[in-house]
Order: structure tokens, then C-alpha cells, then sequence
């Protein structure tokens, strides 16, 4: 039976983090649900017990159910007729097998119909289904939206909705329109309240929306007439139930094919307010982007572990000049950087999911109760460290996937180009990761202010606090020297005060900064786990030490005038 | 209408898991090397059932086994799937028995609970791979059968349609309830554990289980029902001894040879671990065993 829980250690190592113990208490509010519901923990024990073996149970179905259909999936492909989607054939077993084992709405209270367990253990399944099939972890995965719907609908909306979510109901997020993509203010749909009707009707058209027939969906739309901007767009919840939207077609795309990708037309369809008006896009749809990015993360993770796994036995099944080639250093050296860079965006996924927990777990109760100074306190940090980790997780998880599902197919060599390997699909499957829920490039925006402002920088000098262990001292010494080289350049980058400059050298100061950051979740694994993550640790660091060396000396030698060279859209020859 | 259904159900060594190690060097089963679980077919058995409940509200499912005390896993796991309740009949007087011996012991069971309709289990055990037990318990409780069973067809009041897998074909039969279904490995796979489910039912035991080894939340045991899985023994079930186990098993294996495959091309294997798990590898592969 194959277990991708069971049979990946490095998960159970993350899922016993000792800040686990914090986010339990928070999350279980001293375990007050202990005698109300009859699966809710005793203790802190008792919960990690429970979340090990239901992530168990995601490993089993991964393991034996959506891994084996992701061929078929991405084969069959969902389809569209008459206005709605149909899913693979294998798409709905796997919604089926989790339905039915109660994966559905896994982050929601009990009273809702959900497991309430933390981000951890959650995101932890995300990463599993994602090995399994990364097409599929769209749908199971925007179990997330109703993250947002619990955070800003009220308690009305919560108790008609979530309790269908945690049934089992898929939600989508209606975001994108054709000419509003990175740019959200740009949402032109069409929200007007109708007295007749006593609701809101939406009427316009979205695009590139995944699994947009669902059942329930959050849609941004522009619910003030006349503006333009990001504040006169507000959040709605349209029920299919209610009719009104119509799938127009579905895209042909280059991966995650299982995942049906949506072109949405609204005809006067009825639909309420989700929170206030004219938040839309500035805080809801920020908070569910944070929440989808960390998902996009762990998608990552997932396909690097599967690139990962499937490239480790191709090249110790396949021989040539009379041996394996993982026997050949060129390959050794790609396996063992593949394996260093899904430990390390793993690290830094759960390293996040924590930070999320816990200032989640207090912004929930701070609507219970008045919190303490202290928590209040505990809050800021931690949303703080949320907020400028999320966007280091999702775009070096996402890069790395790219990076490991290349080597996977390099790997292979010219049987990985053939549709015969699973390496081509999650070649495929892997490109859009470091795309939607915004690119690379807009995570840097996201990150860069972490790196003027000294955030990352304050955060790695306290790991450097960490114990190490002894062995590893003078691998840390290496990774304080591409701190002090990060703060070197931060501060030649920073100094003239040149937006464009900024902005041009933003993503090498965000990169030097992830690979430290990950250098020292990997020593501090290395250091608790040694079997585990000791081999990953030398040969990130080696690996890390040379990346930050690149950007380094790049932004060293790079005179400021230099931009000139860069500004495509002011040359007159193009 | 709701239903009260019993699914039979054996914890068996995983002889798909076979390997190097599946021996003692005695020559007997080594149960070590060899997982012990829930019959692949008992689960298809289970799953039909948990069907007949979803589709009927208010049915139950109860899980019957006999085997050693560890059998309660069986139990557990039928409980995680969506069961309502299990029975475990544990007894040395219980061990050895064959085909007849455990399905007078099962059918004496049944007999005790009484109230039931439908009895399901899978066709065979993979361990003895008899498929004899389904059929032996219906005709000591003077019940219809059908063997084979793939879907149930329909189930309307006391009649039951089922389709049941024939050689190169299939067949659909109707008869009364109550009745005992033996089930095929080509109908449904059983369901996921459900997450709830596990939560809420890990601390599950038998008395004998929580006296050797409490779990840690001994006092919540006590009240909450669900988590005392029933046993029962030669003197719940009131049975006559010299119809259970050993004494009530009139086969006697008389001897065992050893096959020797007449094949026209040799291979050689050394002893060596790395060819004996090739060897395995290759007789998995091609079903020669497994």
C-alpha cells in the first residue's frame, strides 16, 4: 500500500515543530470542544495523535487513489457542455475518496462540520495531493476560499455555506477578467443591488477561473459605480444554486489539465455581499490570496518531492556503460541538489504555515475576547512574520518545483521527453506554480519591502542564535558570512534611493535572503534530525553559498547608470 | 426501511506482501514479516453493506470476527470505514477450527445477536482461500445465499435484487431477506477511513485490550458506549464445545509436498539476499505467487 505520508519522514518531522504545542493550545482554545464533539481532542497529545493519523489517511488516498489516476486525468481532461463543466473520470473518484474520508473543510471550526485542525497539518495534506497530482490540489485545495468566507461573512452566511463546504461542496475564486490580471483594480464586473430582487446581480465576464462551476464561489466585482480603482470593488458569494452563471468554455492549457480553467459569463446573477462594501480587493481578496499563495507553496513542495522520487528511481533502475547512472556524479549531483531544494522549500513552507497559525489562531479569538497585551503582541509578530514569509514560500517553492521537474526530465534523458514518463507531466504541471496567485516577480514586490525595511535580516540574525550542532558549526559560519554579504549589497542597493534601481536588483536581494533563510531551517533539521536532513543541509549551503556569491558580485559590479542598458520600452530599435 | 446488517469480516496475514522472510526457518508462517489485515474481499463485503446504509437511513452495521484477541483491529478499522458497532469472538477454544468449526462458532454468534437482515462477507479469505465459511453459516441458520455478489441491484422492503459475477458473464438473482451475501473482489473498493471517524473511535477496545493495555484516556472510556468493542467467548455464545476449533475440525492435512516446476529453462539463484528478492520480485510479477 503506498503511504506519501508514511513514506516521506520529512513530513511527520515538520508536523512535530515544537511551536505545534502554541498552536494547538490556540486553536483548541484549552480544548473546549473536548466534551461537545465526540472527535475532538482531549489534549495536546491527543490532537497530534489525531492529526498524524488522518494525514495518514491523505497519504493512503494519495498514495492509492489520485497518484494512480493523474495519468487518465491529464488524458481525459474535464469537458464543457451547455454551460457547465464535467470532470475527468478520475477527478470525481478523487473528490469522491475525499469527501468521504471528511477531507473536506479540514481548517474549519467543528461547528461548522470541520476538522478545525491548524494551517500545518492542513497545508500538510495540500503538499501530498499536490505529489500526487498538482491538477487535482486546485480543486481539493480551494477548500481555502471558505478560510476567507469564515474570516469576513457573517454568522448567517458562515452556517449556510461552510457547512456545505465541509459536506463536501467545491468553492472557486472569481478573480481574473480578460483585462484585469496582475492588476486586480482593474475588475470591471458588474455588481448592482436590485430592490426587486433584494440582492445583488452580477453581470459581466471572468476569465482563467479554476474549477468555475463550483458550487460555491467568491467573486470579486465592482459594487460602486463610476470608480476605477481597487476601493470600489467589494466581495460576493454567488450559489450555483441560484443560477445566472454560465461556463463559456474551458481552456486548453499546458498542465494541471485536470483542473478545469474557466471563461465565466454572469447574466444578472444573484449573489450577496460577503463583509463590507468597498473592501473586496484591499482585504479580503488580500487575505485569500495569502492563504492561496501558501497553498501554490506547498504545490510546489509536492512536485518537487515527485520529481524528486521519480528521477531517484529512473536513475537507479536505468543502466548504461554497465552501471546505474545514479552511480554517475553528473546525475548524483542533480539528485542530490533536487533532494536539498524540496527540503529546503519545505522547510521554509512549514516554517511559514506556522507563522499563519498562530496569528490566525489569535485574530480568531480576538473576536471571542479581548486579547492580553501579550497576545496581542504575539499577534503582530507573528502576522508580521506571515506576511513576509508567504511570499519567499510561494516563489522559491514554485521556482524549485520548475528547477527539479527539468532536472527530473534531464534526468530521464530522451525517455523523459516521451509522454510515456510521469516526468513530462509534472514538467507541464509545474510551469504555472511560479505564475498564478501572482508571479515570481510580484511576490519580490511583496518581499522587497521585508528587505529595506531590515525584516529579513533582523529574523536571520536570530537564527543564527540557534543551536547548531556541533558538526555543523562550520557550515553555519558559511551561512553568516552570506548574511553579512546580504546586508552588504541591501545597503548599496538602498542607499541612492532609485526606485528603479530597487526595483531592477528586487529580486536578487529577495532570492539572497530566501537562500539564507533556508540555509538555517535546514541546519536547525540537520541538527534534530540528522539522518533525515544532514546530507540536504551541506549541499543546500554549498549550493546557497554560490547563489548568494552570484547575486552578490553582480550587484557589487553594477554601476547605476548601467539601468540604461534595461529600458526596453524607451528604445526606439524595438 | 432501515436495515440491520452483520459484515463478516477475518484478520488475515497480507500474503500480497510476501518476501524472503516469509518463512521461519522452520518451516512455519512467520506472522513478523507478514502484516496482518483486514481480508481484501471482507472490505469489499464491508463497503456493500455501508452502501445498503447509505442508502437506507437508520440501517446499522456490525462487524463480526473471530480470530486472536488482536483481531479487534479489524473492528477499528470497520468502525473508521463508517460501521456502527463490532463483535469479536475470541477464545482458545476458538483456535484451530477449519471451515465447519468456524462457521458453527460464527452462526452460533449470529444466532445470539438475532435481529438481522442481511449478512454480507467477502467470497474468501486469502489465507486458507476456501470461500466456504459464507455458505456453511447460511446453511446452519436455514438462510438463502448468493455468492459472487458484485452490486446490489435493488432493495425494496424484503426483496433484494443482487448481481453476482458468473463465469464469463453476469447474473442478476432476487430473493428474501434475511439472507447471506458473499461478496467479489471485482465489486466496489471499501470507502477511505473517515477522518471523524478515526477521531472519534481510535481509543476503541475490547475489554480484554483495555485491561493489558488502557489507553491513556481510560476515564473518558468509561462514558462514552462507542469505545467498548464486544467480545465474546465459548460461554457468551453458549457453544458446544465439541463443535468449536480443533475439536469440531474434522480436516487433517495429511501431508505437504514441495512443487517442483518442470521447466524447460533453468535460472540459476545463489543465496544471496539480493537474488532471493529478485526471485520473489519476478514469481510477484508474473503471479506465480501472491
Amino acid at each position: 500500500m503506498a503511504n506519501f505520508f508514511t513514506d516521506t519522514p520529512e513530513l511527520k518531522y515538520h508536523l512535530s515543530h515544537p511551536l505545534m504545542k502554541r498552536i494547538v493550545e490556540l486553536k483548541e482554545r484549552d480544548f473546549a470542544d473536548k466534551d461537545k464533539y465526540d472527535y475532538a481532542p482531549q489534549n495536546f497529545e491527543d490532537a497530534m495523535d489525531n492529526y498524524e493519523r488522518v494525514l495518514e489517511i491523505v497519504g493512503e488516498i494519495c498514495g492509492e487513489i489520485i497518484a494512480p489516476n493523474a495519468e487518465g486525468v491529464d488524458h481525459e481532461g474535464p469537458k464543457c457542455e451547455n454551460g457547465r463543466v464535467t470532470y475527468a473520470s478520475g477527478t470525481d473518484k478523487n473528490l469522491e475518496a475525499t469527501r468521504r474520508a471528511g477531507l473536506m473543510g479540514m481548517a474549519m471550526p467543528r461547528r461548522f462540520g470541520g476538522l478545525n485542525f491548524p494551517i500545518v497539518p492542513y497545508i500538510m495534506a495540500a503538499d501530498m495531493v499536490s505529489r500526487s497530482d498538482a491538477g487535482f490540489e486546485n480543486l481539493w485545495g480551494l477548500q481555502d476560499c471558505a478560510e476567507t468566507l469564515y474570516e469576513f461573512g457573517d454568522e448567517d452566511q458562515k452556517q449556510r455555506f461552510l457547512t456545505r463546504v465541509c459536506a463536501g461542496e467545491t468553492m472557486s475564486m472569481d478573480l481574473t477578467e480578460p483585462d484585469a490580471g496582475s492588476d486586480l483594480q482593474s475588475v470591471m464586473l458588474k455588481a448592482t443591488y436590485s430592490e426587486k430582487d433584494g440582492c445583488w446581480l452580477l453581470n459581466g465576464v471572468k476569465r482563467f477561473i479554476t474549477n468555475g462551476d463550483s458550487d460555491i464561489h467568491l467573486v470579486l466585482a465592482r459594487s460602486e459605480e463610476g470608480t476605477r480603482d481597487g476601493r470600489g470593488l467589494s466581495m460576493f458569494i454567488y450559489d450555483k444554486r441560484q443560477g445566472g452563471v454560465n461556463v463559456r468554455r474551458i481552456e486548453n492549457k499546458m498542465g494541471i489539465k485536470g483542473s478545469p480553467t474557466c471563461e465565466l459569463v454572469y447574466k444578472n446573477a444573484k449573489a450577496e455581499l460577503c463583509g463590507d462594501r468597498k473592501l473586496g480587493l484591499i482585504k479580503y481578496v488580500m487575505a485569500l490570496m495569502n492563504g492561496a499563495r501558501l497553498g501554490i507553496a506547498a504545490q510546489g513542495v509536492g512536485l518537487s518531492q515527485a520529481a524528486y522520487y521519480e528521477a531517484l528511481s529512473y536513475a537507479k533502475d536505468r543502466k548504461q556503460f554497465g552501471k546505474a547512472i545514479v552511480e554517475f556524479p553528473a546525475v548524483a549531483d542533480m539528485l542530490r541538489l533536487m533532494k536539498a531544494k524540496t527540503d529546503a522549500s519545505r522547510a521554509l513552507l512549514y516554517e511559514t504555515a506556522r507563522y499563519v497559525d498562530i496569528y490566525k489562531a489569535l485574530d480568531d479569538i480576538s473576536k471571542e475576547r479581548k486579547l492580553t497585551p501579550e497576545e496581542r503582541a504575539e499577534q503582530k509578530k507573528f502576522a508580521k512574520l506571515a506576511d513576509s514569509f508567504t511570499p519567499l514560500g510561494k516563489s522559491m517553492g514554485s521556482e524549485f518545483a520548475n528547477q527539479n521537474t527539468y532536472d527530473c526530465i534531464q534526468i530521464h534523458g530522451g525517455s523523459g521527453f516521451m509522454k510515456d514518463y510521469t516526468c513530462e507531466r509534472l514538467y507541464r504541471d509545474a510551469r504555472i506554480t511560479s505564475i498564478y496567485e501572482g508571479t515570481t516577480q510580484l511576490q519580490v514586490v511583496a518581499a522587497i519591502r521585508y528587505v529595506t525595511t531590515g525584516a529579513y535580516l533582523a529574523r536571520i540574525r536570530e537564527y543564527e542564535q540557534d543551536e547548531t550542532s556541533s558538526e555543523l558549526a562550520g557550515l553555519k559560519a558559511r551561512v553568516v558570512k552570506m548574511a553579512d554579504k546580504l546586508e552588504e549589497v541591501v545597503a548599496k542597493v538602498t542607499e541612492p534611493k532609485n526606485q528603479e534601481y530597487l526595483d531592477f536588483m528586487a529580486r536578487r536581494l529577495v532570492e539572497m535572503s530566501a537562500h539564507t533563510i533556508m540555509c538555517h531551517l535546514l541546519l536547525r533539521g540537520a541538527s534534530e534530525a540528522k539522518e533525515l536532513f544532514e546530507t540536504s543541509a551541506k549541499v543546500y549551503v554549498r549550493y546557497a553559498e554560490a547563489e548568494v556569491e552570484k547575486h552578490y558580485s553582480y550587484i557589487k559590479s553594477f554601476e547605476i547608470e548601467s539601468l540604461a542598458d534595461y529600458r526596453v520600452a524607451e528604445s526606439a530599435a524595438e | 426501511m432501515s436495515y440491520k446488517i452483520i459484515v463478516l469480516a477475518k484478520q488475515v496475514p497480507d500474503t500480497r506482501a510476501v518476501s524472503k522472510d516469509a518463512m521461519t526457518p522452520e518451516g512455519t508462517v512467520n506472522r513478523a514479516a507478514l502484516p496482518a489485515i483486514f481480508n481484501p474481499e471482507d472490505l469489499n463485503a464491508l463497503e456493500m453493506a455501508l452502501q445498503i446504509k447509505d442508502a437506507n437511513p437508520g440501517s446499522t452495521v456490525k462487524i463480526v470476527t473471530m480470530g486472536l484477541p488482536k483481531a479487534a483491529e479489524v473492528i477499528r478499522e470497520g468502525l473508521f470505514r463508517g460501521a456502527d458497532g463490532g463483535v469479536l469472538l475470541t477464545d482458545r477454544a476458538f483456535a484451530g477450527a477449519d471451515t465447519l468449526a468456524t462457521s458453527y462458532t460464527i452462526a452460533t454468534a449470529i444466532k445470539k445477536i438475532g435481529d438481522y437482515d442481511i449478512i454480507i462477507g467477502g467470497r474468501q479469505a486469502i489465507d486458507g482461500d476456501t470461500a466456504q465459511v459464507g455458505p456453511q453459516v447460511a446453511e446452519k441458520l436455514g438462510l438463502p445465499q448468493v455468492t459472487y455478489a458484485e452490486k446490489i441491484e435493488s432493495l425494496e422492503g424484503k426483496t433484494i435484487r443482487i448481481k453476482r459475477a458468473i463465469t464469463g458473464g453476469v447474473e442478476t438473482v432476487e430473493t428474501k431477506l434475511p439472507v447471506v451475501i458473499t461478496v467479489n473482489g471485482s465489486a466496489d473498493a471499501c470507502r477511505p477511513r473517515n477522518a471523524k471517524n478515526v477521531m472519534k473511535y481510535k481509543y476503541a477496545q475490547t475489554p480484554s485490550e483495555a485491561a493489558q493495555k488502557p489507553t491513556p484516556y481510560a476515564a473518558i472510556a468509561d462514558s462514552k458506549p462507542y469505545l467498548k468493542i464486544e467480545e465474546w467467548n465459548n460461554a457468551t455464545i453458549n457453544a458446544d464445545l465439541q463443535q468449536c476449533g480443533l475439536n469440531g475440525s474434522p480436516t487433517k492435512v495429511k501431508n505437504v509436498e514441495s512443487i517442483v516446476f518442470a521447466a524447460k529453462e533453468s535460472k540459476t539463484f545463489s543465496a544471496s539476499d539480493a537474488d532471493i528478492e529478485g526471485l520473489m520480485v519476478e514469481l510477484l510479477a508474473n503471479h506465480t505467487i501472491g
